[in-house]
């Protein structure tokens, strides 16, 4: 088997990770019915459900674009798939083994081979430790010695573009955040993980060092065989990087697919008000109206059945009262959608049957 | 898309390689450099200094023995016979007390301040960094010895156990106690939502080893700022329980047991009366001006 990336070159056969149990053809990360609810102060029984029973796969070697509004989940997503934050129910199999099962793989030996990247990039290193020693830290805390972890944390620096002698010393804040975040990605790096979370990791830099972090991003990946789950509300950094896109609403998945098929042909009617959301290119398809009004509805309540009922354009009663399964579409194994119109059996007047 | 074409530009496009042009300076270091250009808090620093130094070797630069009492010699104004700066009520040489007595003093300002820092400093780091139960139940206890003014508290705690050296410091050490605890807790429940530390957890990292690498560093900060400014109130409150009696014991020198037994004799002698009160005034003023200095110094956002 050939790798064949994104830009259509032939990488040859992937190299073989020791690490690697399931082999190729075993998803790295399988997520199911994944949820946390977090309960409101003040308000018995009321919770946030800000994950609302989750459920994807994460390829070996692929990068997955998770996109959606703010507060619809996606960071506590990214914070569940590495226990940072514990889900209240659901099954995460990393490789073929499950998560903090009695026969599976415990914690901290996944965050040995998952790492994360966050998004503030001057909140995600300690400010009176100097770089070359928030780098060294996670290799150090995994068991080697400080000079050989100093070692592992020269080595990572020079590979995300900074050099170790000039950058090393150095304090969090004598860096701009392009460095930074070079920097929390050379600490996410420096365990050597085979997959990498990156949770909005170019959402606070401007676009010229967005575009060379995103770069650095690719050739890393490369270079290090990983699996990326990337987490942006960006869609136009999403479609640069993803290989597959997995939309998210209010806790839940709505859409997943390849990056294609999520950008040429949408299928739920919220991708298409974010796509519609971009600003065209071409002054003259320009549009005055939101293609999506109001804010999200409360998490603390959703609403029942579909929870994008009360923003769509095309609701109706089905809508308000039976949720949508996420449903293949068109027997399309890789590009699924949760809306009764796609479903034929809904009931729904524009379902592909009526 | 165009935007992608612009996107793919090539890697070498690195103009942030280029490092600040600052020199490499730690956090300490630059805390060194504030202070070297800050001819106040330095001139305070070096009073405070001369104070520790003539505390310390007291019995070289003593003139006479602090003991040694006169009948004849008692109550005597500055410069009489040799003795610089008077004598007291039972004749002793007032130099030299005041000299020995700063011993005392010192240490009843320093110790209790530096075991409340160390206690009070790992209780706020624990309930801070813990959160939750833990918290509330460390930091209601806290708030219980806070509910006490505390020059109240010293002097009860004090009452309770009998007077003596240790037993004021003890007293004082609970007193410094909750007021550091709630700074430290303060610095760590801000630190502790940051996210390096989600980055340590990330790595697998417990929290013993978040606390030493990554909390530590930056509460200690807060911690000893407030500490220095602790130092004064704490020679002020020692020398308060041995003018009440229930700090050092006669006939050992010390500032407020002096102030005390010499306030009798303020109309016989109204300036050698008053030497003890301006050795706690100079000494706890300079431990405060030192101590602003600091905090300007050290209170800088990196």
């Amino acid at each position: 088997m050939t790798v064949i990336d994104r830009d259509n070159t032939i990488l040859g056969p992937p190299a073989l990770d020791p690490r690697d149990r399931g082999g190729p053809a075993q998803p790295m990360l399988i997520v199911r019915d994944l949820k946390k609810h977090f309960p409101v102060k003040g308000s018995r029984g009321k919770s946030v459900q800000a994950v609302d029973g989750v459920s994807f796969d994460v390829t070996k070697g692929e990068t997955l674009g998770i996109v959606g509004e703010s507060g619809c989940g996606k960071s506590t997503l990214a914070r569940l798939l590495l226990h940072l934050i514990v889900p209240d129910a659901g099954e995460l199999v990393f490789d073929g083994d499950a998560v903090n099962a009695p026969d599976g793989i415990r914690v901290d030996a996944l965050r040995r081979q998952v790492q994360m990247v966050f998004q503030d990039s001057y909140a995600s290193l300690n400010p009176r430790m100097p770089i070359r020693d928030s780098v060294a830290f996670g290799p150090f805390i995994q068991g080697k010695r400080k000079p050989a972890a100093r070692e592992v944390a020269r080595d990572t620096l020079r590979k995300v573009g900074l050099d170790p002698e000039l950058f090393g010393p150095r304090y969090p804040h004598e860096l701009s955040g392009g460095q930074k975040q070079r920097v929390n990605i050379a600490r996410a790096l420096a365990t050597g993980p085979r997959m990498v979370i990156l949770d909005e990791p170019v959402s606070a830099l401007d676009k010229s060092v967005e575009a060379q972090v995103l770069n650095l991003l690719r050739a890393l990946k490369r270079q290090f065989n990983l699996t990326y789950l990337f987490i942006s509300h960006d869609l136009s950094v999403v479609r640069y990087i993803s290989d597959r896109v997995l939309v998210m609403y209010l806790g839940r998945v709505v859409e997943l697919g390849s990056v294609d098929a999520i950008f040429d042909e949408p299928q739920h009617p919220y991708t298409r008000a974010l796509l519609a959301s971009r600003p065209s290119m071409d002054p003259a398809r320009r549009i005055d109206e939101p293609p999506i009004t109001g804010d999200p509805p409360n998490p603390i309540d959703p609403p029942v059945g579909c929870r994008f009922h009360t923003r769509c354009p095309f609701a109706e009663p089905v809508c308000r009262t039976r949720d949508p399964a996420l449903g293949y579409w068109q027997g399309d194994k890789a590009h699924a959608a949760a809306c009764h119109m796609l479903d034929p059996r809904s009931g729904h007047r524009r379902s592909r049957d009526a | 898309m165009a935007d992608i074409a612009e996107l793919r530009k090539p890697l070498e496009a690195f103009e942030e390689q280029v490092a600040p042009a600052t020199r490499v300076r730690g956090y300490w270091q630059s805390v060194l450099y504030r202070l070297r250009h800050d001819p106040v808090t330095l001139a305070f620093g070096a009073v405070v200094l001369l104070i520790v130094v003539l505390a310390i070797v007291a019995p070289l630069v003593a003139p006479f023995d602090p003991y040694k009492e006169s009948i004849v010699g008692r109550l005597k104004p500055f410069g009489w016979h040799e003795h610089l700066l008077g004598t007291d009520e039972l004749g002793r040489d007032m130099l030299s007390r005041l000299l020995y007595g700063g011993r005392v003093s010192l240490l009843m300002g320093v110790v209790p301040v530096l075991i409340a820092s160390i206690v009070g400093g790992l209780l706020g780091i624990v309930g801070g960094f813990a959160g939750g139960r833990i918290n509330t139940a460390i930091m209601r206890t806290m708030d219980v010895f806070y509910a006490f003014p505390s020059v109240l508290l010293a002097v009860a705690i004090a009452g309770a156990m009998g007077g003596g050296i240790g037993n004021g410091m003890v007293a004082l050490t609970m007193v410094f106690i909750p007021p550091m605890c709630r700074v430290a807790e303060t610095a760590t429940t801000q630190v502790r939502a940051l996210d390096y530390i989600e980055a340590a957890r990330a790595t697998g990292a417990g929290p013993i080893k978040i606390i030493r690498y990554h909390v530590l560093s930056n509460v200690l900060g807060p911690v000893f700022i407030y500490a220095s400014s602790l130092v004064s109130v704490s020679i002020l409150l020692a020398s308060g329980l041995s003018f009440l009696g229930l700090g050092v014991r006669p006939p050992m020198p010390d500032w407020g047991l002096m102030l005390s037994t010499l306030r009798q004799s303020i109309y016989v002698v109204p300036f050698v009366c008053a030497v003890p009160g301006v050795a706690i005034f100079v000494t706890s003023i300079c431990f405060n001006l030192v101590s602003d200095g600091l905090r300007a110094a050290m209170d800088v956002r990196i």
